[in-house]
């Protein structure tokens, strides 16, 4: 009997739980000082974390959490614990303690949950297209004022790659320092070419090219072309297949980064040129073919060519059982390919000495040798000018020609899809690609209902 | 001995009662009471990432919601997700149970076959079926071309996505169910079966006369478990497709965890928090009104 | 009879081939786990035996540090409300106190409505306790379980009241009444919470996902979806299944060990009213 009185209490609890919610201002005056002091919390976390900054500056070393993604195989994340503790060494009076994040998309999810606990790092990796949200959410702070200060701070910026600066900057102020940067290149299987009778020197070089050899490299076993069109690896693409389409190399978005145009005339044929290689040439996998997957096919050599990121160089070089090719991303109406990856960041609302600590062990992972090093190790595309003065480039583009092209290539390369609330806009862009891909929309229909739900999202910016 | 009046005796009764039950009351208010009311307030606000405090709109959320198309799609998906993993689980759980419960050598292998997925992890079942379901190369696109057919790359199409999902769920719910159904075959009084044979029913009648009728308490029971289950986990969809393709496998939980945090949007997620509380709580309600049938088994 | 014998063999040779089917992800896992990595996955390995699989997933991840917070987190998890819910149990199933009506509405309103749907209000309420990225954030929400409560309040509640009149009247506290008749007799209940608590925990993937921030305080599982979802790898299902074996491999065998004490507490979790 008991129970049951309970189990009436219970229901008509939960029950009143949701009328609540039908009288609307009900629960507003209860609930409502609570949920402040709950937002409250979350701004205020910076400045504890300040405070707690300055308690530890007197004596003994400053302690800075430095949160990074890793995209590249398993090696990479001891590669940075290794130039964290040669750091540390160095500068006995502060210790970064580097924190694996996962990928892109964890590291950004997990920087935001630190920021809402009250415990952000202090430095950070994220992509460079999360700049607008780290911005507008107060999450980094700008860096104009460090390198102002810094007395060859300008120098060192004007030496970064061009293509690579362009998407440091929000509102002309600059808030992130490239770091782990990578362009989409095309690899080739250059047996292959050799068994269909292609000349392996000579890759593809317009969309029509990329048919035509493609239709000779499918076979049974074997697709022509590979593209990754999941979520998260179908927008990188298509940047790139939308640069090359366009009149001027127009890219996807305004460069303030509250406008997006996907549904221009040019991209929709880019969308629909996806669309025929799965379906009219039948020279591409159908479907959805995994980002993590396709190197893997084109290493066992079930796809011919694959578009993939200058990250997964030393992956395919190591493990390529065939002599294989890079070349720049087919051209349609011109040249033009994406890049990608992370920057540094430094988190907002820190102490004068956890910045300078800060701003210096970006300076120290950024040195000429140190990126040229690190572009060696992984794959990505040395960041700086002065790198590729070093020996250590020019020994490595002559044992691995490949590799040269990701930098020859950023020329032609303009940033990813950039834009505030990036997770949101990249999911809209992504579902509708998909939606275009599996067949509920002509590509048409997709980019129109990708630039609608966008211009929704980012309405509050205007 | 000093003694105590009724009444005395009552209040002290009465104290230590409340003393007693003030942990597990504490964090049941924090954690389970308070986020409920929590989440219908925030569901009426605007709230994200950055801003200072929530600001209220009524039912705008609410809204926007139900005017797109993405919403009802992941309610679509939900459901359907839920009814083909629960009547299949439920179909082979009985079966699985039928079997186990006869008496034989190899029961006790059988058994622990059939049970040792619903003590693995769901993300690590994810993992490893997320490589038996991949494109060509996969165990499952394998075995098709061995059969001579085309590969299905099944995590890719909207078609196929939730039913690979769904099977490999069923294939780790089964054995759970399986347990709740033994329980109750068992239950059953073999006399009755007794009685039953004596008077000349085969063993298919006496599964369907009898056993059938006398678990269907069980039937209630174990589907209210599944149906919650099935709301409540939602580990695969991150692990195997993060929604794709273009949300075909987007299931309410993964959206809120989405809405929550990728995209910082404490208000939308609040708002579907609280969808999923009324799903909840319809989904408990048979059980609610069965209470006086006495539903239970053991 | 003949017939009727003849269809129980093959009824069960197919409960047989029926197991060896439910078996085939766990043999394959095993066999990828310690074979070569290939291009080709294949059923059974082709491969000679290897370890370098396990070797190189246990030092490119801190598994090590995942096991040991894994293992705090069940275990801490499990002490407390073992401690809360026999309190809480004793009550509500022993002593007649007013109000409790109130208390069992809050525990039916945890058994419809569980802790795993409430990640976006929970993890405001622990940020604002300043304890993401803790062990005692993750298991916070899970001190007061509805569950055990109930679990061990029907248990309490057919131990003869003579029992504990006895020690009442021997001047027993009611700590001593506890502790001396009601937790020895409840003996069972506690061990079938204990598989349910510990493999709950042991599984739980979302919750300790959204707390966690850094491998100190990772868990297992987060541990294995970072690591398999972390991109540009190739031939990762060698890895990855060596990395999954690492994760199930103690709960396996607990539950090859103990089977029957495995299943008979996920049946009596199945809450009984």
């Amino acid at each position: 009997m008991r129970k049951k009185i309970a189990l009436v209490t219970a229901a008509g609890l939960l029950a009143s739980v949701v009328a609540l919610s039908g009288c609307g201002g009900g629960s507003n005056s209860s609930g409502g000082t609570s949920s402040a002091q709950g937002a409250a919390g979350g701004a205020g976390a910076g400045e504890s974390k300040a405070e707690g900054g300055d308690a530890a500056g007197s004596g003994e070393a400053l302690h800075l959490t430095f949160y990074y993604p890793v995209n590249v195989g398993g090696s990479a994340a001891q590669l940075i614990e290794g130039l964290c503790s040669d750091f540390n060494a160095e500068n006995p009076d502060i210790v970064v303690e580097p924190v694996y994040t996962g990928n892109y998309d964890d590291t950004v999810t997990k920087l935001q949950t630190a920021v809402q606990g009250g415990t952000p790092p202090e430095v950070f990796v994220s992509l460079a297209t999360q700049r607008f949200t780290m911005a507008s959410t107060g999450m980094a702070m700008p860096l104009d004022d460090l390198i102002a200060a810094d007395p060859d701070g300008q120098e060192y910026i004007d030496d970064f790659l061009p293509g690579f600066m362009e998407d440091s900057y929000v509102d002309g102020q600059i808030y992130s320092i490239p770091f782990q940067r990578s362009t989409m290149v095309m690899f080739y299987n250059k047996e292959a070419f050799k068994e269909v009778g292609l000349d392996p020197e000579k890759p593809p070089t317009t969309w029509d090219e990329l048919v035509e050899y493609g239709q000779k490299l499918t076979n049974e076993n074997r697709y022509g072309v590979g593209l990754a069109l999941n979520s998260g690896s179908a927008q990188w693409a298509f940047t790139g297949f939308c640069l090359q389409n366009s009149e001027n190399g127009e890219n996807l978005m305004a460069e303030d980064g509250k406008a997006v145009m996907f549904d221009t005339p040019g991209n929709i044929e880019a969308l629909q040129f996806w669309l025929d290689l799965q379906n009219k040439y039948e020279i591409m996998a159908p479907g959805i073919v995994q980002w993590t997957d396709l190197p893997t096919q084109f290493l066992a050599g079930e796809v011919a060519m694959i578009y993939h990121t200058t990250g997964n160089m030393a992956n395919i070089s190591q493990n390529a059982e065939f002599d294989f090719g890079t070349c720049f991303l087919p051209a349609g109406k011109r040249q033009g390919a994406p890049t990608g990856g992370g920057n540094f960041y430094i988190s907002n609302g820190l102490s004068e000495d956890r910045i300078q600590a800060a701003w210096k062990f970006i300076r120290f992972m950024t040195e000429p040798e140190r990126a040229a090093q690190w572009a060696l190790d992984t794959g990505y595309v040395a960041t700086r000018q002065s790198c590729f003065d070093t020996d250590l480039i020019k020994n490595y583009y002559e044992e691995l020609p490949q590799a040269k092209v990701a930098f020859e290539q950023i020329d032609v390369a303009k940033p990813e899809l950039t834009t505030y609330n990036a997770a949101e806009i990249w999911r809209i862009l992504n579902d509708n690609i998909q939606s275009a891909v599996v067949g509920d929309a002509t590509p048409e229909e997709a980019l129109k209902a990708a630039q609608e739900q966008a211009t929704e999202v980012l309405a509050e910016y205007q | 001995m000093k003694t105590y009046t009724k009444k005395q005796r009552e209040l002290k009764k009465n104290l230590v009662g409340w003393l007693l039950v003030a942990p597990s009351l504490a964090f049941m208010l924090c954690f389970t009471v308070w986020p409920i009311f929590r989440s219908i307030y925030l569901s009426l606000t605007k709230y994200r990432m950055g801003m200072a405090k929530p600001e209220w709109i009524g039912f705008e959320n609410y809204i926007n919601l139900f005017q797109s198309g993405l919403f009802w799609k992941v309610m679509g998906n939900t459901l359907y997700f839920a009814l083909i993993t629960i009547i299949p689980s439920m179909v082979v759980g009985l079966f699985l149970a039928t079997i186990v419960n006869r008496k034989s050598r190899l029961t006790g292998f059988v058994r622990t076959a059939y049970f040792y997925p619903v003590i693995m992890p769901m993300i690590a079942i994810a993992s490893i079926w997320m490589f038996i379901y991949m494109a060509k190369n996969g165990l499952w696109d394998q075995f098709l071309a061995a059969l001579g057919r085309k590969p299905m790359n099944v995590l890719s199409s909207k078609k196929t996505v939730l039913p690979a999902m769904a099977v490999m769920y069923v294939w780790k719910e089964a054995g759970y169910l399986m347990v709740f159904f033994l329980s109750g075959i068992q239950s059953i009084s073999e006399e009755v079966n007794e009685a039953a044979r004596i008077d000349g029913a085969g063993s298919w009648t006496i599964f369907h006369r009898i056993t059938l009728p006398l678990l269907a308490p069980t039937f209630l029971f174990v589907s209210t478990i599944a149906l919650t289950n099935s709301f409540k986990l939602v580990d695969h969809v991150v692990i195997m497709t993060e929604g794709a393709p273009n949300n075909a496998s987007t299931l309410l939980l993964y959206y809120i965890y989405q809405q929550g945090f990728t995209n910082f949007n404490y208000g939308v997620s609040s708002a579907l928090t609280t969808v999923m509380l009324l799903l909840l709580m319809v989904v408990a309600l048979p059980r609610f009104l069965s209470q006086d049938k006495k539903i239970h088994y053991n | 009879m003949k017939k009727k014998k003849a269809i129980g063999t093959m009824i069960t040779i197919f409960a047989v081939l029926l197991g060896l089917l439910w078996l085939i992800p766990l043999v394959w896992l095993i066999g990828t786990a310690f074979s070569v990595p290939s291009f080709h996955m294949t059923l059974f390995p082709t491969t000679a035996f290897t370890l370098d699989n396990i070797k190189y997933v246990w030092n490119a991840v801190p598994f090590g540090t995942y096991y040991i917070n894994t293992l705090i987190l069940v275990v801490c998890t499990f002490v407390v409300q073992f401690v809360t819910s026999t309190m809480a149990a004793y009550a509500l199933g022993v002593l007649d106190f007013k109000g409790s009506a109130l208390v069992f509405a809050v525990i039916f309103m945890q058994i419809i409505i569980p802790n795993d749907v409430l990640i976006t209000p929970n993890f405001m309420t622990l940020s604002e306790l300043k304890m993401v990225n803790t062990k005692i954030g993750m298991m916070l929400p899970f001190y007061g379980s509805a569950l055990a409560i109930f679990l061990l309040r029907q248990h309490f509640k057919s131990i003869p009241r003579a029992l504990a009149d006895a020690a009442r009247i021997d001047g027993a506290t009611t700590w001593q009444t506890i502790w001396r008749v009601y937790m020895p007799c409840a003996k069972p209940a506690y061990l079938s919470f204990a598989v349910i608590s510990v493999s709950y925990h042991w599984n739980n993937y979302l919750w300790p996902l959204i707390v966690t921030n850094s491998p100190a305080n990772r868990t297992l599982t987060v541990g294995l979806a970072i690591f398999a979802k972390s991109k540009e790898a190739n031939m990762q299902w060698a890895n990855v299944c060596a990395a999954a074996f690492i994760i199930i491999i103690p709960l396996l065998l607990a539950f090859f060990v103990a089977q029957k004490q495995f299943m008979s507490s996920f049946v009596s979790a199945g809450i009984k009213e």
